[in-house]
């Protein structure tokens, strides 16, 4: 390191645009679940068949590919920017009450992609993985059963609550998130940068809002 | 009324340094906190003890040269306010006030309270000036430059450079610093003319003393006595993604 430049301005970029790509990835995969609340029958046939037909498509292959990279780039410059940061800091202040003129969540960014790098590594494993790797029964069409997993996992109350609770820490990262990412790329008008700030909190609430609800449906309501 | 102080001591920058408390009686509510400070350092030099050191000077907050952390927070508890311009009746009586330096790896401490904050100096140099000429003043309106652009990069002139922003960014950064003169820069036809460089070098040389990265947390628009806006470090990092896209 110490060789690249304006390397400050430059790996926030990086978390800027994986940022907002994994945003914009959140959009679609909760539109494609809201297909969970349709009724039993159709849910059943309907989401087996939009699973199947994503594992099939070429276009979807290529963006999960800048999918997964964009998580681990996103990962791997929290990490080294989080300890610059630190490092930048030198001797700690006896008495500190900076806290008092910023957000929580603004200043905890890391802690709050901790849970939901946690939260990412359990979802996947019990959905992405077996889907991708495991055994999974085929449903009267044909297609491997996701929709009986889905529903298997989301009856324990437990998970359900895990569930939640990493969406709260999602909604949190992303309330701070979103607007931070705008101004890193470089949104310096007024008038926009306002509109971007509220369209995150909206964007932020829906999106968490939509994916909390999804077990909690399937949980008490199948 | 009464005060109880912890201040920082540390005799230079090899010095480990600590905390060290005081009891000051007597002190009047209209103090400013520097006199409050002054008082200290009589009934210190009368004790035959070593005053403790702070920077100051113009004590009208407009020359940037004090600012310690207050009870945990840059310039005291008051916003947008130099220490100079706070006063002792913000504080209850006997209350305990921790007063330390602006912590920051680019700002070391030289003596107690006081650090080297030649960091900003140099950030300055690499690029926060216009490369003419200076000759006679030219006649002022060969230039048309608009009102609102006149007074949007007289805003961001109003930096003082005190060192706050650094002092309560939970990551030290100096974004707030640096962007607001590319933005003043920027925002003026003189300036305009070498914007692209500019902020590749003070960008750079922000890097280099060792500050850390944005988060846009925003407290250092809270803490800045001059109330400069962080949307300055959203148009520096426009004009460093400018730069960077149509360097040649
Ligand atoms: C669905 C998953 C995620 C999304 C949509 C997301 C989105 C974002 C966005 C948009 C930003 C703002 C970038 C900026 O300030 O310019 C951000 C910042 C950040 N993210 Fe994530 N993120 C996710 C997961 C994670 C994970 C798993 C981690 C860490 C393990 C993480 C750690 C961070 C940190 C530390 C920052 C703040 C960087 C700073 O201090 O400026 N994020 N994230
Ligand atoms: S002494 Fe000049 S600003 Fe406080």
């Amino acid at each position: 390191m110490g060789q690249r430049k304006q390397q400050t301005l430059s790996r926030k970029n990086w978390m800027a645009f994986t940022g907002l790509f994994l945003c914009s990835f959140l959009v679609i995969h909760l539109l494609g679940n809201l297909q969970l609340f349709l009724p039993d029958e159709k849910a059943h046939q309907q989401f087996n068949a939009y699973s199947h037909l994503l594992s099939g498509n070429i276009l979807i292959k290529i963006i999960s590919y800048v999918l997964y990279a964009s998580i681990v780039a996103h990962v791997v410059y929290a990490v080294i920017i989080t300890v610059t940061n630190k490092r930048a800091g030198g001797i700690k202040y006896h008495y500190d009450r900076r806290g008092a003129v910023s957000k929580w969540y603004s200043r905890n960014m890391g802690l709050l992609g901790t849970v939901i790098f946690i939260f990412l590594v359990i979802h996947l494993r019990d959905f992405w993985y077996i889907y991708k790797f495991g055994q999974l029964p085929l449903d009267a069409q044909g297609n491997k059963d996701l929709y009986t997993l889905v529903v298997a996992v989301y009856s324990e109350l437990w998970y359900v609550v895990i569930y939640v609770i990493c969406m709260i820490a999602l909604c949190y990262h992303l309330l701070h998130g979103f607007f931070s990412a705008a101004r890193t790329l470089g949104v310096y008008h007024p008038r926009y940068a306002q509109w971007i700030r509220v369209f995150g909190w909206a964007y932020s609430i829906g999106i968490c809002a939509g994916f909390a609800a999804i077990p909690v449906y399937v949980h008490f309501l199948k | 009324m009464r005060i109880r102080l912890k201040v920082w001591r540390q005799e230079s920058g090899d010095d480990a340094g600590k905390m060290v408390s005081y009891l000051l009686e007597n002190v009047n509510p209209d103090m400013s906190f520097l006199e409050m400070l002054d008082t200290l350092n009589e009934q210190l030099l009368q004790e035959g003890s070593r005053p403790v050191e702070f920077d100051h000077d113009c004590r009208e907050g407009i020359c940037g040269q004090c600012g310690v952390m207050i009870n945990g927070r840059a310039h005291g508890p008051l916003l947008h306010t130099t220490t100079c311009q706070l006063h002792m009746r913000v504080f209850k009586d006997n209350e305990e006030i921790f007063i330390e330096p602006f912590r920051a790896i680019a700002f070391p401490v030289k003596c107690d309270l006081k650090i080297d904050r030649t960091a900003f100096d140099r950030v300055i140099q690499s690029g926060g000036f216009i490369a003419v000429n200076t000759g006679q003043a030219p006649e002022a309106n060969s230039i048309p430059i608009g009102s609102p652009e006149i007074e949007a990069a007289f805003d961001a002139a109003a930096c003082i450079g005190c060192g706050a922003c650094v002092a309560v960014c939970k990551n030290s950064s100096a974004a707030l610093f640096t962007s607001a003169k590319i933005s003043h820069l920027a925002l003026l036809p003189q300036g305009a003319i070498e914007a692209q460089d500019r902020v590749i070098r003070m960008v750079d040389q922000m890097d280099k003393e060792g500050f850390g990265h944005c988060s846009n947390t925003e407290a250092c628009e809270a803490e800045c006595p001059q109330e400069i806006s962080v949307l300055h470090i959203a148009r520096m990092n426009w004009e460093y993604n400018k730069a960077q896209v149509l360097k040649k």
